[in-house]
């Protein structure tokens, strides 16, 4: 199986590409996974971890800005987040890892507005103050747990001691803005239509839900300044989630968790069950098998333990059924054997000497349709 | 169109590449946008102006402080017009004029993430919300979260400074930004 090294090559170099890049790839997690979505950080590098991927923290990275930045000014909305490939660049890496959504985009971007705009390559070593040549890619979570698609399938497999609880529940995946936009940025499957993260809810064992809400936006930086909005969004993200069957839905963007966790109570009326919200990573992190409490399930506002408790019950449950229907198929195979040797027995008795032609069809029927009723 | 002011659509296409001049106004952008309830000005309404250019009206409206720059106009813009950057250039013009009319809050709340990135390099959420409290005057905003978001390891007391936060300020001095 590929690893991110290797992915990070032109097609074609895959055997020399781990040479290129020992250490694996650079991590940018940004201000949200060290302050309000620790959870985010947490389940990514036990996922990762798990999955036998390198990772390495960019020493000293600062705020990509965010929308704050960008929509201040164009070139610190560029320069903010361009510190950070600095960085990543002197360390000899050629590949960073920015979980969040937002963060990604931001670096995306950076890296996008150097390569195109004029002039700008050549201002951005003064204005950073350090040497800066633009050769780091970009890439998110999303990203990186697609490309080990079929690894995480494999290490389900391999790694669950009982039954996926996983298999046979409705995962609702949720992408908001800035996966899938701007396209040419995102680098997703369909901007309107992803599939990328339901591939891996499938890899997981769950089922993934077919829903209206995927790439809607969520309210994003509003959620302090203009909460009313980022509830009446998220409300209709989360209606149409639980009405469409999801029994919960999963996120790869902290801003995108915050919004629909910890606003959810506010959006849900009439006395209905909330509907848990999972990061992406905390997927995969239970399908491998990792404990919860390494996955950060408990910082949640919308509790996720009664559904993991449901899930596992219902795992167990679905065992036990399969247990009950083999043991009844093994007794009504047994029952018919034996009406099958005892109408033998009767036919060859009936016989007697008289010279019946072996395999005729009516003692064959009998024991069939015996069977059947 | 005035004379006397520079032309809003030519010193938009200057800082982004995009002719508003192209959009059709199809109106696609606005079906799709997830403020336009609660806008004014819709995006292609917000093309219209500057294509126009009705400078005033498109630098002093509040819509422009609505967009959350979700990109979801620029996906679907069936003829490559980008409201979205376009937005953001409107937003820049009008700082930069003074004739920004954003709302209280989301000044506020941009102001005080920018300052919390100036002074510490990184986010911090505790002093992002104390400063925003206190720039807004809406101190009970929120506050029944805050013990949920501490007991759950949310939010640092702390806040986190890098060690280059001189190359920090270096950057918002080189863009000319104060926050």
């Amino acid at each position: 199986m590929s690893t991110v090294a290797e992915n990070a090559a032109p097609a074609g170099t895959e055997d020399a590409a781990p040479q290129k890049t020992p250490r694996g790839v650079a991590y940018y997690p940004g201000c949200s996974l060290h302050g309000t979505s620790p959870e985010y950080d947490e389940s990514l590098r036990a996922v990762v971890e798990a999955l036998g991927i390198p990772v390495a923290e960019i020493p000293d990275w600062n705020c990509c800005g965010a929308s704050s930045g960008h929509t201040t000014d164009h070139l610190l909305g560029v320069a903010l987040p361009a510190r950070n490939l600095a960085l990543a660049e002197e360390q000899g890496f050629d590949r960073v890892l920015a979980p969040c959504a937002a963060c990604y985009n931001r670096l995306a971007s950076a890296r996008l507005a150097v390569a195109e705009e004029d002039g700008l390559a050549e201002r951005m070593p003064e204005i950073l103050g350090r040497p800066f040549a633009n050769t780091v890619e970009v890439f998110n979570a999303v990203q990186l747990l697609h490309e080990h698609g079929a690894l995480i399938e494999e290490k389900v497999a391999a790694s669950l001691a009982g039954p996926n609880p996983f298999e046979g529940v409705k995962l609702a995946a949720y992408y908001g803005c800035l996966l899938v936009r701007p396209p040419e940025l995102a680098g997703t499957d369909d901007p309107e239509q992803p599939m990328q993260m339901d591939d891996i809810i499938n890899a997981c064992g769950a089922d993934d839900v077919d829903w209206n809400m995927k790439v809607e936006c969520c309210g994003g930086a509003f959620s302090v300044s203009r909460t009313k909005s980022v509830v009446r969004l998220g409300r209709s993200i989360v209606e149409d989630a639980r009405r469409n069957g999801a029994e919960a839905i999963v996120v790869a963007c902290p801003l995108c968790h915050s919004n629909l966790d910890l606003r959810q109570k506010a959006m849900t009326t009439r006395g209905e069950q909330p509907l848990p919200i999972l990061f992406i990573t905390q997927v995969v992190g239970l399908a491998l098998g990792l404990p919860a409490e390494k996955l950060g399930l408990g910082r949640h506002f919308v509790a996720t333990e009664p559904l993991i408790k449901d899930l596992v019950a219902r795992a167990a449950v679905r065992v036990e059924e399969e247990k009950r229907l083999q043991a009844e198929a093994e007794a009504k195979a047994a029952a018919r054997a034996a009406k099958r040797a005892e109408a033998e027995k009767a036919k060859a008795a009936e016989a007697g000497g008289a010279a019946a032609p072996a395999g005729a069809p009516v003692p064959d029927a009998a024991p069939d349709a015996g069977g059947d009723a | 169109m005035t004379s006397s002011t520079p032309n809003l659509a030519t010193e938009i296409e200057a800082a982004t590449g995009v002719n508003p001049a192209t959009c059709y106004q199809c109106g696609k952008c606005s079906a799709g946008c997830p403020m336009a309830s609660e806008s004014d000005l819709r995006p292609h309404q917000v093309m219209r102006r500057v294509m126009y250019g009705s400078r005033e009206r498109a630098l002093q409206d509040e819509s422009i402080w609505l967009c959350l720059t979700c990109e979801t106009c620029s996906a679907r813009c069936p003829n490559g017009c980008d409201p979205a950057r376009v937005i953001d250039a409107v937003r820049e013009i009008a700082i930069e004029s003074g004739q920004a009319r954003m709302p209280r809050n989301i000044g506020a709340f941009h102001k005080a993430f920018l300052e919390q990135i100036r002074t510490n390099g990184r986010l911090h959420e505790m002093g992002l919300v104390l400063d925003y409290k206190l720039k807004t005057g809406d101190l009970m905003k929120d506050v029944t979260n805050a013990p949920g978001m501490f007991a759950r390891g949310k939010l640092n007391i702390r806040a986190d400074k890098i060690d280059g936060v001189n190359e920090i300020k270096r950057i918002f001095e080189q863009c000319g930004v104060t926050p």
